[in-house]
This record gives C-alpha cells, sequence and structure tokens, in this order.
C-alpha cells in the first residue's frame, strides 16, 4: 500500500507528487501518457529539446516538474488508464493489457481538464479538431496543419496561432467569437486582472507577433459552421457584418477549456456550477480535500487556473495529505502553505477578466436543432430540446429517451452541452438540471482484463 | 385537477397501466419522480422472459406467457402509434449450463412445470455441439442450454420512450418531478405532492417501485418489498456475436453485449463494485471467449422490487377501496400484460384475469 | 493532395504497418494519431451508428474519435505507440456483417 496515489502527471500531480515524497510519503504516480507532463507539459522531456525555443519557456518550465518524478519515494506507472476507484482508496487500472489494483492511503486526482466542447454544424468532419489538439500535435510530434483556421474564443487560440507562425505553418485566419461588449463588461475585472499583469503582457506580445505575420483576424463572429462532405473543407462564418467562408483542411476550434471530471464524479464527489467559469467545479476544503475524506483534488480538474496554479494547488494538496497522515505537523503545513497559497491567489487573479473578457461561443452553448451534441451517439441539439418537450428534466433522464452520454467518451463531449440545453429548455439554473451520472468504468477496459482480477469461483466476496 | 386514475410512477410498470386504461376511454394523469430518483426501469436487462418463472407457482409462469404472447402486437401497435421501433426479437432464450448436472436438474424442473401447464411450455435441451450450431462463439466450458421458444428479448429505453410518447398523445396528462407524500380518500383520492400539487382522481394506481415502501403502508398495503442490486455491464458496439439472449449476456439491437446480473441484498445502494464487474465479465467470457477482447464502455447498478417470494402483487386497497398496488421485478416482460389485461382488474369488468394467487392475502 | 499535416523534425527510424492493408511506413514510438494524420490518414473510422467518417479532434483520449482496431481489440489510437508490424483496421461495428 502507498501512502498517495496520484492519478495525473501534469503540472499538479508532478508537483503534488514531488513535494509528498519530499515529506518521506510513498508515492504512486499513474499516468495515461506514456511520458510525464499531462496535456499542457506534453511529453515535455522529448520535446523540449527539440522546439523548447518555439514552444516558449512557460513550456519548457514543464521540464523541471517532470524530472521531479526522479526520487526514491515515487514509482511512475506511464502509459496506466485508471478505470475504477473504489473506497477512496483502490485503484484499478491496466498497463501494457495487465488489469492491476493499487491501494493508496490517499488519493490525489489531478486529471486536469478538457476543452470545452464547442458544437457547431459540421464540427464531427474529419480536419476538424481541438485547438489545444493541434497543439499536442506540434508539441509532441512538431507536426503542423498547412492549411488551418483557428476559430472561438480565448488566449489559448493566441498562443496556438504562435506557434503555427513560429514552425513555419501560419494559420490561414483566426475568426474569433468574442465581442466588444465581453470586452467592455470584462473591464470591472481588470483592476484584479493587473495583478496578473505578466499574462495580460504576454497575450498583447502574442497579438503583435500574430500582427507582424500578417494573420487575419476577424471579431465578433458569428453563424459558425464547418462545411465538407467526408472532410472538412471550409469555414463559414458571419463578421463585420459580411458572411465570409474560408477554405481549410483543418479547422480548430476552442472557447475555453473545463475540468475534467468524470473520476471525481465517478466516486460521487458533488460538483457545483460555476457561472464565471460556465463549468462545473468540485466541492473541495482546505488544501483540495474532498468530501470523500482520503481523496484531494487539484489543478484544472478542480476549476481552471492554468499551469502555475496547478503546481501549486498541487504542492498544497500534498503537503495537507502530508499533515493528515502524520508526516508534517500541522504549524509546519500552514507556515509552508501561506506562500503557496499567496502565489496561488496571484496566479488566479486575471481569470475572471479572461472569462469575461472571452466567454463561450453563445451559438455553441445552444446550438441549431440539426446540430450534433453527442459525438458518440449523433444525438442532436433538437433530440435534447425534443426530450425536455416530452418531460425529461435531467440529463440521466435522457439516457432513457435517446442515447447521449452513453457511447465510449461517457459525455466528457457533451455533458455540458446537454445540460446546458436542457436548463435552457426548462429555465433551471445547471445546478438544478444536474449532470450525467457517472459510472465505472472511467475509461474502457476490456472484459478479459475485467476478468483477471476476478476472485476464483467457491471464494466469498 | 381531477381524473379517473392517478397513477403513481412513471415507470414501465406506471406507463403500460396508463397506456391501457387511455385505450379504455379513461382519462389518466401519471405523476412521476424525479431525475435522480431509483428508477428501475432505466436499469433493467431488456428481457421478455418465460423461462425460470413461477417455477413454484405455475399462475405466474402462465401469467408470464400471457405478456410474452402478447407481447408483439402491443409493440407493433406502439410502433404504428409512434413510429419507433421496440428492437423486439421474440426467437427464443437460453438458460446456460456449465455442468450436466445442473443442466439435468433445471431440465426435470421444467418438466414438472410443463404438466401442471398442461404441456404448454415448449422447450429443448441443446447439447454443446447443437448449441454451438446456434450460437457459434460459445465457449467450450457451456455444456448445454435450454432453449426455451417464448422466450425474447426487446431495447427497454425505446420501450419507455414509446410509452412515454404514447401516453401523451392519448391524452394522459404526465407531471415530472413529483414526489407524492399524502394521499387520503374522501369521495375521491386526494393526492398531495411536495411541492404543492394536488391531484384528486377517482381511483388510483400505486406503481412506485420502491417509493411504494413508504407510500404503500400509508394506503393500508403491506407491501413486503425490498430492493435488491443487480449490477450490469455493457460493451462498445461490435459485429454480431450473439443470436439469442441469455441471462448472461444479450446482444442488443444498438450493437453492445450487456452482461448481468449480480443478486444482491444491499439496500439502497445502486453502485458498482469493481469484484462484481470483474466476476460478471469473468462468467461472459467463460460463455463466450471472444468477448475477451471486448472493450466495457459503461455499468450501472440498478434495483429490483422484490417481494418476498419474487411474484408480482396485485392488490385493491383493504382500506381504501379503488386504490390498488400494482408490483413487480419483471416490468418490461409483464408490460403487455399490464396495458392489456390489468386495466380490466382496475376497472372490475367480467372478463378480468384472476390474479388472486398475487395479492397480499400470501403474505401473513 | 498534398496531406493536411506536415512534420517539421527530421524523419528517425520508421517501421512498417498496415492501415486497412495499406502499407505506411511511420516513424517507430511516435504518437500513432499524430503518425498517421502526418502520413496523409484523415478519416480513421466510419460511425457504428451513421457510419459518418470521424478523425482524431482532442488528441488527448477524452473524445474517442480516433479508435482503431489492433490485434482484435477497439483502441484510441492517441494513446498508441507506432511499433513495427501493426496492422490497424477500422473497428468493426454492428454494421458490419
Amino acid at each position: 500500500m502507498f501512502d498517495l496515489i496520484v492519478i495525473g502527471a501534469g503540472p499538479a500531480g508532478l508537483a503534488g507528487a514531488r513535494t509528498a515524497a519530499g515529506k518521506g510519503l510513498t508515492v504512486l504516480v499513474l499516468d495515461e501518457q506514456p511520458r510525464p507532463g499531462g496535456q499542457i507539459y506534453r511529453d515535455v522531456e522529448r520535446a523540449a529539446p527539440l522546439r523548447g525555443d518555439i514552444l516558449g519557456k512557460d513550456y519548457t518550465a514543464g521540464l523541471d516538474l517532470a524530472r521531479g518524478l526522479d526520487h526514491a519515494k515515487i514509482t511512475h506507472v506511464p502509459a496506466a488508464t485508471v478505470w475504477q476507484i473504489e473506497a477512496g482508496t483502490n485503484v484499478f487500472y491496466t498497463q501494457d493489457g495487465v488489469a492491476r489494483e493499487a491501494r493508496g492511503k490517499r488519493l490525489l486526482l489531478a486529471t486536469g481538464a478538457l476543452e470545452r466542447p464547442m458544437p457547431i454544424p459540421g464540427w464531427t468532419l474529419p480536419g476538424v479538431m481541438g485547438a489545444g489538439a493541434a497543439q499536442i500535435l506540434l508539441k509532441q510530434s512538431g507536426i503542423v496543419p498547412e492549411r488551418a483556421v483557428l476559430a472561438g474564443a480565448g488566449p489559448l487560440l493566441y498562443l496556438v496561432a504562435a506557434q503555427m507562425v513560429r514552425m513555419g505553418a501560419p494559420p490561414l485566419a483566426l475568426v474569433e467569437t468574442q465581442t466588444r461588449s465581453d470586452f467592455l463588461r470584462a473591464l470591472k475585472h481588470l483592476p484584479g486582472a493587473l495583478a496578473g499583469w505578466r499574462y495580460l503582457l504576454k497575450g498583447a506580445g502574442m497579438l503583435s507577433e500574430l500582427r507582424r505575420a500578417g494573420i487575419p483576424r476577424y471579431t465578433g463572429a458569428t453563424r459558425l459552421r464547418v462545411e465538407g462532405g467526408v472532410q472538412a473543407e471550409a469555414l463559414s462564418f458571419r463578421a463585420g457584418g459580411t458572411d465570409r467562408r474560408l477554405e481549410a483542411e483543418t479547422v480548430l476550434l476552442h472557447h475555453g477549456v473545463v475540468p475534467h471530471v468524470q473520476a471525481a464524479r465517478s466516486i460521487g464527489i458533488p460538483h457545483r456550477w460555476h457561472a464565471g467559469q460556465n463549468c462545473f467545479v468540485p466541492e473541495r476544503g482546505a488544501g483540495g480535500r474532498t468530501v470523500v475524506e482520503t481523496v484531494y483534488i487539484a489543478g484544472d480538474g478542480a476549476g481552471i487556473g492554468g499551469a502555475k496554479a496547478a503546481a501549486l494547488a498541487g504542492r498544497l494538496a500534498a503537503l495537507h495529505i502530508a499533515a493528515d497522515l502524520g508526516a508534517l505537523p500541522e504549524t509546519d503545513r500552514d507556515r509552508e502553505a501561506a506562500p503557496l497559497q499567496a502565489g496561488l491567489t496571484a496566479e488566479l487573479a486575471a481569470r475572471p477578466f479572461l472569462d469575461a473578457a472571452y466567454p463561450p461561443f453563445a451559438e455553441a452553448l445552444s446550438p441549431d436543432d440539426a446540430t450534433i451534441i453527442c459525438r458518440c451517439e449523433e444525438v442532436t441539439a433538437g433530440d435534447i430540446r425534443r426530450y425536455a418537450g416530452m418531460g425529461c428534466l435531467g440529463p440521466n433522464q435522457t439516457k432513457a429517451f435517446g442515447r447521449p452520454g452513453m457511447g465510449p467518451c461517457q459525455g466528457r463531449y457533451c455533458g455540458l452541452s446537454v445540460t446546458a440545453l436542457l436548463s435552457e429548455a426548462h429555465g433551471a439554473p445547471p445546478d438544478a438540471t444536474g449532470y450525467y451520472r457517472i459510472r465505472p468504468p472511467i475509461k474502457p477496459v476490456t472484459l478479459g482484463e475485467l476478468a483477471a482480477l476476478s476472485k476464483p469461483k467457491g471464494k466469498s466476496e | 385537477m381531477e381524473t379517473d386514475y392517478a397513477i403513481i410512477g412513471g415507470g414501465v410498470v406506471g406507463l403500460s397501466v396508463a397506456w391501457g386504461l387511455l385505450k379504455r376511454g379513461r382519462t389518466v394523469t401519471v405523476l412521476d419522480g424525479e431525475d435522480g430518483s431509483f428508477r428501475a426501469s432505466r436499469g433493467n436487462f431488456g428481457l421478455v422472459w418465460v423461462q425460470s418463472k413461477g417455477m413454484k407457482q405455475p399462475r405466474y409462469a402462465r401469467w408470464s406467457q400471457q405478456s410474452a404472447a402478447a407481447w408483439a402486437d402491443f409493440a407493433a401497435e406502439l410502433s404504428d402509434a409512434t413510429g419507433r421501433e421496440m428492437g423486439l426479437r421474440q426467437d427464443g432464450g437460453y438458460d446456460l449450463h456449465f455442468s450436466e448436472e445442473t443442466l439435468a436438474k433445471t431440465v426435470s424442473e421444467y418438466e414438472g412445470l410443463k404438466e401442471k401447464l398442461g404441456g404448454d411450455y415448449p422447450f429443448e435441451v441443446l447439447g454443446s455441439n447443437a448449441l454451438r450450431r446456434e450460437e457459434p462463439n460459445i465457449g467450450p466450458s457451456v455444456v448445454g442450454a435450454i432453449l426455451h421458444h417464448q422466450d425474447g428479448h426487446t431495447n427497454p429505453l425505446k420501450l419507455l420512450q414509446a410509452l412515454a410518447e404514447d401516453v401523451r398523445r392519448l391524452g394522459g396528462h404526465v407531471i415530472n418531478g413529483k414526489q407524492v407524500t399524502g394521499v387520503d380518500k374522501t369521495d375521491l383520492f386526494r393526492l398531495t405532492c411536495a411541492d404543492g400539487t394536488e391531484v384528486r382522481a377517482r381511483k388510483t394506481v400505486l406503481s412506485a417501485g420502491l417509493g411504494a415502501m413508504v407510500l404503500g403502508p400509508a394506503m393500508g398495503f403491506k407491501a413486503p418489498i425490498r430492493p435488491q442490486r443487480g449490477q450490469v455491464l455493457i460493451t462498445e458496439k461490435m459485429p454480431k456475436i450473439i443470436n439469442r439472449p441469455s441471462l448472461v449476456a444479450r446482444q442488443v439491437d444498438e450493437g453492445g453485449i450487456q452482461i448481468g446480473a449480480t443478486n444482491e441484498e444491499v439496500d439502497f445502494d445502486d453502485t458498482v463494485t469493481q469484484s462484481a464487474l470483474a466476476r460478471l465479465a469473468a462468467d461472459a467470457v467463460t460463455a463466450y471467449p471472444i468477448l475477451a477482447r471486448a472493450q466495457l464502455v459503461r455499468s450501472w447498478g440498478a434495483l429490483r422490487i422484490l417481494s418476498p417470494d419474487g411474484l408480482p402483487i396485485y392488490q385493491e386497497s383493504p382500506v381504501m377501496p379503488g386504490a390498488y398496488l400494482v408490483t413487480c421485478h419483471s416490468g418490461v416482460t409483464l408490460s403487455a400484460a399490464h396495458a392489456r389485461f390489468l386495466p380490466d382488474w382496475l376497472e372490475g369488468n367480467p372478463d378480468a384475469p384472476d390474479l388472486e394467487v398475487f395479492s397480499e392475502a400470501r403474505f401473513s | 493532395m498534398k496531406p493536411a499535416f506536415r512534420s517539421t523534425t527530421l524523419p528517425g527510424p520508421t517501421v512498417r504497418v498496415t492501415f486497412e492493408d495499406e502499407v505506411l511506413y511511420l516513424p517507430d514510438g511516435e504518437n500513432l494519431a499524430a503518425a498517421m494524420l502526418a502520413a496523409g490518414i484523415g478519416v480513421f473510422r466510419e460511425t457504428p451508428v451513421s457510419g459518418a467518417p470521424r478523425g482524431p479532434f482532442c488528441m488527448m483520449g477524452a473524445c474517442f474519435d480516433c479508435l482503431v482496431e489492433i490485434d482484435g481489440t477497439t483502441r484510441q489510437a492517441c494513446l498508441t505507440p507506432v511499433s513495427d508490424g501493426l496492422e490497424i483496421r477500422k473497428p468493426r461495428g454492428p454494421r458490419d456483417v
């Protein structure tokens, strides 16, 4: 049995693991990727020497964190897919086709974020992917799309565009959905945002880089739709009072990131709607402890804050876990936590401004009837509205009316959309509407792998 | 709001009864619960099953047969009205056996029941070679199976959806998100909900699944029901692997393989456990070894509503005449009977089925 | 027709794989989904529900649009490393007889 099992080797998990090990705890780090870094520092140990200058210092900062896994008390299991967590301490995962069980006195969920689903007509065509996905291709594999349009809202669009420019494959255009009034509404958060002036400066820097590279930008765009037969061929939209159509084989969509909640929800951690971030976030107390006593949660999976905030939150959680296990006196914990907490507050300062200045694309939150909402089962927005009209109040009932959320992704890319559509149809707040009930397996596991874990016939449960 | 029938519970039992009453020209209001309630109708296996029912009570076997025989026509009528297919297949179903002893024992039990049913119990025994001709993917550990020709399966969610739609189309009034907290009767029944909604009705049907544990006694029923958990697995969508259903596994109309189920006495706990998932997976792989490579994508736990002998309960309240308890754990199999035959009993028609064996008199 | 994606790194050692019986030489150990995209493959599968074409969408193992069948098991290409001799197929679903 380990003192601590960390699920996720992104910044929160890496920082948490290292801090915990530093306090003498035995730590198991389970991560789905073959090499550490999560998504934001994806494959950083391999990619930083190759592309670090293009990807920037924000990326290469992940190197130290990744190297932090090299510690006598840390066992890192890469390419491990966690599919069930039981009793807040038992973790079932598959590595290399073999299912295993690990036990920890405490768990730290550091499962990070997903791109917010952005259902627009044609978004399921091959060639359409998240801007984050394109960035992963760039970071890990050094491949760039040749004829791509970026669409949506948020600073990630600018970062990906800038990285593409530096790699010699400038995007054809940025089609941005945020409006001037979004910016004006965001200004009330500006004083707080100025505490995060580094972020704002960075953003401004990227925008001038894009300007120098001559990348066309459209803002206040509406009526976004991807056109194509078998694959994406163009993005059409309306901006500045004109209808436009940009031919592109690759359309990169992004309108924010949201916590990846599958693991947390699967063990019954309650979530609450966060209006500013337009997503559900897990309920947690000091140090990221959840209502499930042995389980802590840190990083973007607990609420979007970015990589630096995630690392700080991971360290904070580790301090609380160490104190909880008696390896660290509480006074020491509080003393070490104080600067981390202050750092975290500073890191999060710019978020309300950014969230308000780059809100989710309204049309994607309430798409046309014909737009697919559940990619796996091909259920449309119109279907969900129809279920609502038939008395369906919540997402779990929609599973009885259609099949949204029942495919392999288990609602990762439709959950928020279904909740939004039902909330809109019934005039109910998202907390009242609810979200899919998430059950194991949180990732697929073969029946053979699962069967191998069963006790032989005749033994008692 | 006044209606002929108020039906407490809008799952497969309540909606089937509502549909049948509407077809007879009655006015019906269905009070349905919350999105997060236990909702057994969303978690069941989808079998339309005759074999193994009523081994100790032939009347139950007969009731199941009557329902199975009426199912195709019922499904066709629902399909015509709603444009939806139920995915009904009635090509027979298996009881799979992994030892000659259990196979022989079950066959002899079935022979006994067949006699009591006057010979109307069409089953045959398939040895392993005959079974393999019918099911090419069956595993070597399966020594044989009993194939019962009256068994079948359907898509229970499509059934629910069609019933929900057609009940509304037929003029039924369905109100969702209602928790009935009180029922009293003067000359009419008055049902009161937690949010203050009131419904008045000439008659009331309590078909609220586990909700009857609380409401039942308040309405004069014994309602000796208890929850029993069944955990079920479902795989990714696959090419055709399994032709006929069994209690071990069936291939649903959408392509996934559904594997079940446990029988656990765990009170109101519908979570899934790793040990049960592993055991169900092991049993499925033993029966169909090709499933070893199939990816499990979902699991669920649902609570059956069980009476002490596992049989349905059909009872009129001794203290509130006109209030009826309708509860069972085979809501899908009995959906046709609840839609076609039970309304006659609720109406007190002369040609109503004799359901005395299902009354609460059997619980002393 | 030029592939939609271009590789910006010098090619390392490649290994021989097949996709639906078509021979490809992909960089050993590379992310399979990335390698297939760079090789010009945009459509990875057709959906079991309607037969619609799909390709990678999230690249982080969450969307399941990059599913391929390797050795009889359906896997996410974005979580699979390229290795010698992989026989990759589109996943077979209920629409296949």
